[in-house]
């Protein structure tokens, strides 16, 4: 993570192990800077408007509002509500996957051997989709409230017919993806492996991540001035913002 | 791919028109063949498909296009479910290529796509939010309207990663037709979008049609 965006240092820092999962709560302004640590990791990673959890990452608004279909520096990641839940202001990638799910067990198990708890304790081979399973009840979630994910550090390319091709280890040790939160945010994340991973064994691929503050967004913000879409993006928050947080102690005054 | 059907209308055991801006909600049974037929073309037929036994499961697009290798649906795609099961297979396609990675127009979504000002025009997730009210029977809610297919929409995707929503590439008469592998709810949203060429800019009806 750069200064470019942040207040200080990192107040917080940890590393998931491959093939784990977690939640939290993050307020608006909060930076989040994620690391893959030996390269060829991916972060599955979905958003909830924590005071109203049917509002959600919606991965086809983020495309089409962007007229994109890889996410890199630069694009904001929408709910379907019409505003941006983060904005990604770094990236070493260039190209993170929305579209291509999660596994699950059935899936995993015709791609690798699959390791039980019984069998392989914290070494056992967990799926994205049950990962999110856990942490969606921790909430009051459930399978109903799944939406395609983000799969950060992984990329999914097309040919002119459609073809979907996975890049294999697209992500290099040490890359790094920084998400700006443009609002309070439930942060629900994974790191299993890819769906398309074809790897001959399950991937154990360890992720870094780092919370501090943002600084304001200024008036030449990238990510705000990516497009006019964007613009209209940041005023919806703007008014979310301004009808959801307490009124300044000043005006409140008067 | 290009498939033509051998099925006659004169045998469907039923036929809606369902004009622009309305929703289409009904049961399929496993086995039954639906055909969305585009009367006057260029029309964008937003669809959800929900396993009608459980409709938690329900068409998942991630799913289908991993499970085939291709971000475009087409005459041999399986629809498959959030727990990577077939719910639908596409027989027939008189069309060519089907979009499922641009979703559905919704008010909000049209304020940032268009205009703040534009957030009280007509979008295919009201026509949803009122199937959903109406037809408190099948216990459906917010949660359960999610990412769908657009049929007869085109959407290519760039060598550089972009996302361009071009003319349509249907034309009056042409149809997808999908075979139930479960029983299946349909849900279509005959999209009332203004302000792009999904509809080319004039929305029309569609009419769908079951074979037994």
């Amino acid at each position: 993570m750069s200064n470019v965006y942040m207040v200080g240092k990192p107040i917080y820092e940890d590393t998931l192990g491959g093939g784990c999962h977690w939640s939290m709560r993050v307020k608006k302004g909060t930076l989040l800077t994620l690391t893959d640590v030996k390269g060829g990791a991916n972060v599955g990673m979905l958003f909830y408007n924590p005071y109203d959890l049917l509002e959600k990452y919606n991965a086809p608004d983020t495309l089409k509002c962007q007229h994109t279909f890889k996410l890199t520096r630069g694009h904001c990641l929408y709910s379907d509500m019409g505003r941006i839940f983060a904005s990604i202001v770094e990236d070493d990638c260039g190209w993170h996957d929305t579209v291509c799910g999660n596994l699950n067990k059935n899936m995993l198990e015709k791609k690798w051997t699959l390791k039980t708890y019984q069998e392989a304790h914290n070494g056992w081979t967990q799926n994205g989709n049950d990962a999110f399973l856990v942490e969606f009840a921790k909430y009051g979630l459930n399978r109903k409230d799944m939406a395609a994910n983000l799969n950060l550090f992984s990329q999914v390319v097309t040919d002119d017919e459609g073809n979907m091709r996975y890049v294999e280890n697209a992500s290099k040790a040490g890359d790094t993806i920084t998400l700006r939160f443009e609002m309070d945010t439930l942060v629900i994340f994974h790191t299993c492996p890819h769906p398309l991973n074809s790897a001959d064994e399950y991937p154990v691929r360890p992720v870094h991540y780092s919370i501090a503050q943002a600084k304001p967004v200024t008036d030449d913000d990238e990510c705000k001035n990516k497009c006019s879409e964007n613009q209209r993006g940041f005023k919806n928050n703007a008014l979310y913002n301004f009808l959801n947080e307490p009124f300044p102690s000043s005006s409140a005054s008067n | 791919m290009i498939k033509h059907s051998q099925l006659t209308e004169d045998a469907a055991s039923f036929r809606h028109v369902v004009p622009a801006g309305d929703y289409f909600l009904h049961r399929i049974e496993a086995g039954q063949t639906l055909r969305i037929l585009d009367l006057e073309g260029n029309q964008a037929a937003d669809t959800l498909f929900y396993n009608a036994d459980d409709p938690s499961e329900r068409y998942s697009a991630m799913d289908t296009i991993r499970e085939q290798g291709n971000v475009y649906l087409t005459a041999g795609t399986v629809l498959m479910s959030n727990e990577n099961e077939p719910l639908l297979e596409i027989v027939a396609d008189t069309c060519g290529r089907h979009d499922t990675l641009g979703g559905a127009c919704a008010t909000e979504s049209n304020t940032v796509r268009y205009s703040l000002e534009k957030k009280c025009m007509h979008a295919c997730r009201d026509s949803w939010m009122l199937a959903i009210n109406q037809h408190e029977e099948y216990g459906l809610d917010k949660a359960d309207i999610t990412h769908n297919i657009n049929f007869f929409m085109n959407v290519p995707i760039t060598a550089n990663g972009g996302l361009t929503f071009a003319d349509g590439i249907s034309d009056a008469g042409k149809y997808v037709e999908l075979k139930a592998l479960k029983n299946v709810l349909v849900l279509v949203s005959n999209c009332p979008q203004l302000n792009n060429p999904c509809n080319a800019y004039n929305p029309t009806p569609i009419e769908i049609l079951v074979w037994n």
